[in-house]
């Protein structure tokens, strides 16, 4: 069939055109007629669709999301906010740091090797279009039952995707969670964060100005693959005759994209470029139209120059195409070639595809004919809002009113050892080393703490010290519970871990992952999860600095847990200061920090021995958070303390049993009166965290927390090679280590 | 004089920056030299690092060894220049049979990152110098495609003639014939390694700061070497 130019269109405004197939609306059509005053083109079609889609709009989302603008707390830290392809915050010695998690979840289920790979790929882009060197990536990964046949097929290959990639990326992976429930069986959660150092001048923003300058197409050549559901257009309207030629999920090839990294670091450097954007959903449709929409003038583009891998590829589709590994720059036009040079130089394929405008459209031509002339901030920027409707489900009650306090608890001594070992070898809790000694955490030579340590550390300068701490948490049986206070738990926890390791805690990127947001109940989650998120992040101090929202996360009617995921970001002095979490010598004293209460809804307790979700989750108190924060960084700073470790999933008896085996050295510890000891060991409280103290250090210690007004109890000693809790049990370490470290292997191997 | 040591920069190099600083924590001058460029700027020893050049598509250091720069370094190696491949390094100096052997896939199949306890077998080369032979030290492994392999009479002969460098204690990461971790040829000069000694030398970011021996020993010969 003929090309379908914008001429065409307004001569034939009965022409059916595949909206709905394209997942628009009646009334989203409408407004697109309306916009163009004609019926759109195929191509513009196909550009509305994509950048108006959930995934690129957030039409479902953001009048929940714009709260973290609203009542994101002042801090002199924020230098790019939410909006840009990632935050940008001020780290201190002219120093910033980019970071930013998002979701590849449904390309992951299908392809679990190549959605994890891509995943990655994405966000270091995202990084580095802001001019930072991607420094460290990281993981949160949610998986099924971990028993279950179908979680063999998408772990390893998910893990598998993530090492691959990034390990051939150079990279070093620091951390990230892996979490088994069957509410993610048919729906597993592959998120991926990425971090990026830069100078404060460096920063690059996504936006195409001055009139004249050129629109420049490198990395990769374009292909068929990613197009989705396009393919209905191409195949239904354009071209049925031609071949398939589209995988579903996108291909990865880390090999470019370490080619287009330090490259791009090259042209940053030389200051070559204007604006830069990459490519990745939506692929040229929204590079373009964003890097228009959020600059001067208008666009032009000669879309017959783009290098193609198939030549057979329609215009649509190469609008379409998701390609990885392409970034897009704007650049003067006496640099061009400057630029071109250092691409060649790199072996990275780079193309003049176009130019600014000084007018106001996005006009893209195929062969001198144009198929595209529309306002870029109408695909872009000012796509569909929706209000939808939300309530909060019947069933949440009944689920309140399900308290784990009433499930029967240890009857004796032998009892509670026997659940303690359960707990240390069950899936959530037990080690995941077989899966992240897959990763590559050394390269770049500047991992100063990784995977399992509270959180990942990396030297920003060497001559200085100067370094950023990560964190990312989240706990979707508590947020099930309580939406509101399970986001500020996720918060509070990966607030908490960064200050364990001694960094002060900065900002945060968050990814939410929820179900059908035309699920009224899901609906009442994901309000709920925002406002609490929202509110925490104003009491605390850390702005949340971007971002991604995961909808439609569901098997059929059913949806995963509401798992808001919330990756927090530090900074310290001097990482040779930094707390790792291993009891690290003999004789130390062992303090537990914060109060313990008889919380133990949502606990990894009730899901292992019992099977069971109900109650509440356990309070939050952000106040105490920032004291408890404030300590352990005091602590640190002043080498009052030489290990550290939250207390979260798995209360206190998990974290003693992780510092113990990551030190090798067992730990002698009392219950304090008038204290039930399986509370004491499997409550999870929030606000808590244990550190061993060296003598020496006990009463300066214990005199700053008097002095702030911080609990601290003496609760024992490291010693030994055993975890002893003195009337109740005593394991050696030998056996926890067996518990702990054999499960994951013997499932997955 | 500064001694300077030439770290090759492939398409794909990843440890490139890591070898770079620990020629420079080791006193001597690191130099960059860049895969298209056949002049090796006066270097007295070379390092090719870990990664994956070319992205390893076709074969782990098979394009690698098809770069200009590596055949001035095959002839400098020919001559006497001092050469340490290091994990991707190591598949490029078998690729160009400065080495005997291939490494292969590893036995379990998956990509492993581990603190690895070796024991330094030669202390009579270029690179090992610093090391007493039997030192046991612990660097970090990182590899996919760390498995050594070679004939039976090659592998005798290497163990014959002393040219095990060192090898793997406790566990073999990659099923690698004879625990075999880094091998050298006949005259001491090229090193083959599949541990990361640069991942090992500042207490800060490495388990140990074991790997520094290999740095320094290149040191201690050329500064010898009237």
């Amino acid at each position: 069939m003929s090309l379908d130019t914008v001429k065409h269109a307004a001569e034939t405004p009965e022409t059916e055109l595949p909206w709905a197939e394209l997942g628009l609306k009646p009334d989203e059509y409408e407004r697109i007629r309306e916009i163009l005053g004609r019926r759109p083109t195929g191509a513009e079609l196909a550009m509305y669709s994509v950048m108006w889609s959930e995934h690129c709009s957030y039409k479902s989302s953001k009048v929940h999301l714009k709260q973290f603008g609203e009542k994101a707390p002042v801090s002199d830290a924020m230098l790019v906010g939410i909006g840009e392809n990632a935050g940008v915050v001020d780290v201190g010695q002219g120093y910033a740091v980019t970071f930013k998690v998002e979701s590849h979840n449904h390309p992951s289920y299908i392809e679990p090797y190549q959605g994890a790979a891509t995943g990655v790929g994405g966000i270091v882009r995202d990084i580095l279009a802001m001019g930072a060197r991607p420094v460290a990536v990281m993981d949160p990964l949610r998986f099924g039952a971990a028993d279950h046949p179908d979680t063999r097929r998408v772990l390893p290959g998910v893990v598998a995707g993530i090492g691959g990639y990034g390990n051939c990326l150079g990279l070093p992976n620091i951390g990230g969670e892996v979490v088994f429930d069957s509410c993610y069986q048919g729906n597993p959660l592959v998120n991926a964060l990425a971090v990026g150092v830069m100078k404060h001048e460096d920063i690059h923003l996504a936006k195409a100005s001055g009139a004249g300058n050129k629109v420049i197409l490198y990395g990769a050549r374009t292909g068929g693959d990613g197009i989705g559901g396009v393919s209905v257009l191409a195949s239904e309207t354009f071209d049925s005759t031609g071949p398939a030629k589209r995988p579903a999920v996108q291909v990865g090839d880390p090999f470019q994209e370490k080619l287009l990294i330090e490259c791009t670091l090259e042209v940053f450097k030389e200051k070559l470029v204007v604006g830069i954007q990459d490519l990745g959903g939506a692929g040229l449709s929204c590079a373009t139209s964003e890097l228009a929409s959020a600059g001067s003038g208008g666009m032009r583009v000669e879309l017959d120059t783009v290098p193609l891998r198939d030549s057979s590829l329609s215009p649509e589709e190469i609008l379409m195409s998701e390609s990885q590994e392409r970034m897009c720059a704007i650049v003067e036009p006496d640099k061009v070639g400057r630029f071109l040079e250092i691409c060649e130089k790199w072996d990275v394929i780079a193309t003049v595809i176009g130019e600014v405008t000084d007018g106001d459209r996005l006009e893209i031509f195929w062969h001198g004919e144009q198929i595209v002339d529309v306002p870029p901030r109408t695909v872009a920027h000012e796509g569909p809002t929706y209000h939808r409707p939300y309530a909060r489900p019947e069933w949440q009650d009944a689920l309140q009113a399900d308290d784990a306090a009433k499930l029967p608890r240890p009857k004796d001594a032998g009892e509670l050892r026997e659940q303690v070992l359960r707990l240390v070898g069950s899936p959530n809790q037990a080690s995941k080393a077989w899966i992240t000694d897959q990763y590559d955490r050394y390269v770049l030579g500047n991992t100063v703490l990784a995977q399992p340590e509270d959180s990942g550390m990396i030297r920003v300068d060497e001559e200085t010290g100067l370094g950023v701490a990560v964190a990312t948490d989240g706990n979707g049986r508590y947020a099930k519970l309580d939406p509101y206070t399970g986001a500020q738990l996720a918060l509070a926890e990966a607030y908490r871990n960064v200050a364990a390791t001694g960094a002060k805690p900065l900002a945060v990127s968050d990814c939410l992952n929820f179900g059908s947001p035309e699920d009224p109940a899901v609906m009442w989650q994901f309000a709920e999860a925002c406002r609490g998120l929202a509110d925490a992040c104003q009491v605390l101090g850390t702005p949340v600095t971007g971002g991604n929202v995961s909808l439609y996360n569901q098997t059929g009617e059913t949806a995963i847990h509401p798992t808001p995921v919330v990756g927090v970001l530090g900074v310290i002095d001097d990482v040779a200061r930094r707390t790792p979490m291993a009891f690290a010598e003999q004789g130390q004293l062992v303090y537990l920090l914060g109060d313990t209460r008889e919380e133990l809804g949502g606990s990894a307790w009730s899901q292992v021995v019992h099977d069971h979700l109900g109650g509440l989750p356990p309070a939050v108190d952000l106040e105490r958070e920032r004291l408890l924060a404030e300590i352990l960084i005091a602590g640190s700073r002043d080498g009052m303390i030489d290990a550290a470790h939250d207390l979260s999933d798995g209360g206190l008896v998990q974290a003693l049993v992780e510092s113990c085996l990551k030190g090798g050295l067992g730990a002698r510890i009392v219950v304090p009166d008038a204290t039930d000891p399986f509370v004491f060991l499997f409550s999870e409280s929030a606000g808590r965290a244990i550190v061993s103290v060296p003598r020496s250090e006990e009463l300066r210690f214990t005199d700053m927390c008097g002095a702030r007004g911080l609990p601290a109890t003496r609760i024992g000693v490291v010693d030994g090679d055993a975890l002893e809790v003195q009337g109740q049990f005593s394991i050696p370490l030998a056996e926890l280590r067996q518990t702990h470290e054999a499960l994951i292997p013997s499932l997955l191997a | 004089m500064t001694t300077r040591i030439g770290v090759v920069t492939f398409p794909g190099s990843l440890d490139d920056m890591d070898a770079r600083r620990a020629v420079r924590l080791a006193g001597a001058e690191p130099v960059p030299l860049w895969h298209r460029d056949k002049d090796l700027h006066q270097v007295d020893g070379v390092v090719l690092p870990g990664g994956f050049s070319y992205g390893d598509y076709l074969r782990c250091g098979a394009i690698a060894r098809f770069s200009p720069v590596m055949e001035s370094i095959v002839a400098g190696a020919k001559e006497g220049l001092p050469v340490l491949g290091i994990c991707n390094g190591f598949q490029v100096l078998c690729e160009s049979h400065l080495l005997p052997g291939a490494l292969t896939r590893n036995d379990h199949l998956h990509f492993i990152c581990r603190d690895q306890r070796l024991r330094v077998e030669n202390a009579d080369t270029a690179w090992t110098s610093s090391y007493e032979a039997g030192q046991e030290i612990v660097v970090p492994l990182k590899n996919g495609e760390g498995g050594y392999v070679a004939d039976e009479r090659t592998l005798d002969e290497l163990e014959a003639e002393g040219r095990v460098v060192a090898r793997y204690l406790e566990l073999n990461p990659n099923g690698s014939r004879r625990d075999i971790a880094g091998i050298t040829n006949e005259a001491g000069n090229v090193v083959g390694l599949m541990p990361h000694p640069e991942h090992a030398v500042e207490p800060l970011t490495g388990p140990t700061t074991d790997g520094l021996g290999f740095f320094t020993s290149i040191l201690k010969r050329l500064v010898n070497t009237p």
